[in-house]
């Protein structure tokens, strides 16, 4: 297990490294980011150039990488142009994000495994069907149409909710987001749980475990849905990445200030340093998650196990 | 991973010489034939079919629905709901949005279908090398197909598409294949790696069959059908991701003219005219929804296992 871990921490470096160099040469295609830092009038060549040479803009682009590189194992990710560090920004906007990204997984799980394996072990009866045609209509709807109509309903028509939310962002209010937010992918959950239920409801062992006569309960939560989560399993932690990069919409429907925000904003003003920094992170957290949903494996399959 | 191999195709390798339909249930049916005669009597394949077909004969002539210029606004009619002639009222700029919904089939429906088709061949392609040969290529192309599946899509069409200025569709499709790729190689992948073990394809190595022929005759008609599966579902997101981006501000460009951009445009009047997002968000949700169907269908069809 422990030679497993590190190896996977091994490889993860080249991809590290390869998606960091992507984003930080998809960045400089932006242009130049001082002409953005003197609004629409022309720039003044000697403040330019020493804005320049503070950030590094004057070295070729393969020595910017290396520096910009460099900074982050120091946990430096720079400044962003108007001068906030961008680890303080990173402060201020990732527990906001994570907490969407929470109540967005917590959605998925509960609704989409829940309905999932109600619909599976009843195939083709009318709940299943119902549940079937919803969760088309579901990831039929982009998000930020279902963004802005729910807004629409809940906010403004009936006003449940406040349509936008607080600089905070307390987690009451980011109910109605985290469920837009997980709209897509919990309608996935439930598509794959109902698959993989309906799938292995068939199978041997719940035939044999049907004929030792164990109760309902015990088969569906011990036998059935164990063997039935690993794809399940797999999908949410792949989805943690996609949720919090797919954020940027969800969080501009409702005005939330976390990592969507940031990196609108650092995108509008060409801020290479928050983009690239923010970007980085995001890339961690993906490929830790899809590490930990490795390691999962062996714990809801203990057939597999990883020397 | 769904197994593509019918025992029927097994049998007709391993007996070229024996005459078609000399078996007494007919015709000898491969998957395919198999999997379009169970097609034809599926009603979500008809009915998506139907809608496809509709909707590209629309994008191919969008005047034949709408005789107006989609572009001939008249600020006068401004957020007015419908009237006579204009079923679907007008939109902020006082254009008739019955006609732009219309008109604005074409984008999606090429985004749509140029995307696939880019991102299915050069995944298609660089996965079943990938897993053909195995060794080093799978390496390397595993390790970048990693690298382009950590960057979050949403915010790469950001960075990457906000320095065009072209208004054609070409860059979205362009953006699309850059990042989509990796979904359909690491299916085409898996799917070349399940299937190069079948005794057919050692039987015609032992033949001494060269290995494109081993490839293209062998392993590409039993290996690709999840492939077309995960591209058919893929097209209806292409399709919901233009729109993302255009809502965005970064996919299509005005005077071009795309749901996306309509729903853009109508989103901060949502309140007092919500007419002029419902009809766009519709059309783009039946779109998505039709190309989802289409794809389950035909993974119900070419899929044994869930028969």
């Amino acid at each position: 297990m422990g030679r497993y871990v590190i190896r996977r921490l091994l490889q993860m470096i080249p991809v590290f490294i390869g998606t960091t160099l992507l984003i930080f040469l998809m960045v400089n295609v932006m242009g130049d980011p001082t002409a953005a830092l003197c609004g629409d009038k022309a720039c003044d060549p000697a403040t330019q150039a020493a804005l320049r040479e503070q950030f590094h803009l004057d070295k070729p682009l393969v020595q910017q990488y290396l520096i910009y590189l460099g900074n982050i194992f120091q946990g430096d990710f720079g400044t962003a142009f108007n001068g906030d560090s961008v680890s303080d920004l990173m402060l201020r906007a990732y527990p906001v994000t994570i907490k969407l990204t929470f109540v967005a997984i917590v959605f998925e799980i509960v609704i989409g495994i829940g309905l999932g394996v109600i619909t599976g072990l009843r195939r083709g009866k009318p709940i299943d069907t119902g549940v079937l045609v919803l969760t088309l209509v579901v990831i039929s709807v982009p998000t930020f149409v279902t963004g802005l109509v729910a807004q629409l309903l809940f906010g403004m028509q009936w006003g449940i909710v406040k349509p936008s939310v607080a600089y905070e962002a307390p987690l009451s209010e980011l109910i109605l987001p985290g469920l837009v937010l997980a709209s897509v992918s919990l309608a996935y959950v439930t598509r794959l749980t109902r698959t993989s239920v309906a799938e292995n409801a068939r199978s041997d062992y719940v035939r044999t475990a049907v004929a030792k006569g164990l109760p309902r309960r015990r088969i569906i939560w011990r036998h059935l849905l164990r063997n039935s989560l690993i794809p399940v399993v797999t999908f949410i932690g792949t989805d943690i990445g996609a949720l919090m990069g797919g954020a940027i919409v969800t969080e501009r429907i409702f005005n939330i200030r976390g990592v969507g925000y940031q990196l609108y904003q650092g995108i509008l003003h060409q801020s290479s340093p928050t983009v690239v920094g923010f970007v980085t992170v995001l890339v961690i957290v993906f490929l830790l998650a899809n590490l930990i949903v490795d390691l999962l494996y062996a714990v809801l399959d203990p057939r597999i196990r990883y020397a | 991973m769904p197994e593509p191999v019918t025992p029927v195709t097994v049998e007709a390798q391993l007996t070229p010489g024996a005459p078609e339909g000399g078996g007494a249930e007919g015709p000898a049916r491969s998957l395919w034939s198999d999997a379009w005669r169970s097609l034809r009597r599926n009603p979500v394949f008809i009915v998506s079919a139907l809608i496809i077909l509709f909707l590209v004969i629309v994008a191919i002539w969008p005047q034949l629905l709408a005789s107006g210029d989609p572009n001939d606004c008249d600020l006068a009619h401004g957020q007015d709901t419908s009237s006579s002639g204009h079923p679907f009222g007008y939109d902020a700029q006082g254009c008739d949005v019955y006609t732009r919904t219309v008109y604005g089939a074409r984008a999606s429906i090429t985004v749509g279908v140029c995307a696939t088709a880019g991102v299915a061949l050069l995944g298609g392609i660089l996965g079943a090398l990938a897993g053909f040969f195995g060794r080093w290529a799978d390496a390397l192309l595993s390790r970048v197909a990693d690298i382009f599946f950590g960057i979050p899509v949403i915010l790469g069409g950001l960075v990457l598409l906000s320095v065009v200025t072209s208004t054609t569709v070409w860059p979205v499709v362009g953006f699309i294949v850059l990042l989509g790729w990796p979904q359909i190689s690491r299916i085409a992948r898996g799917s070349v790696i399940t299937v190069k073990e079948n005794d057919y394809v050692h039987a015609a190595r032992t033949l001494g069959a060269s290995n494109s022929r081993i490839l293209l005759r062998h392993i590409l008609p039993n290996a690709i059908a999840p492939v077309i599966v995960v591209a058919t579902i893929a097209l209806g997101t292409y399709i919901a991701l233009e729109a993302t981006l255009s809502f965005l501000g970064v996919g299509l460009k005005p005077p071009a003219v795309s749901w996306g951009i309509d729903i853009s445009n109508a989103a901060p009047y949502i309140r007092n005219a919500p007419h002029m997002l419902l009809y766009p968000a519709g059309a783009l949700a039946l779109t998505v929804l039709a190309f989802i169907m289409l794809g389950d269908a035909v993974r119900d069809a070419l899929d044994p296992k869930l028969r």
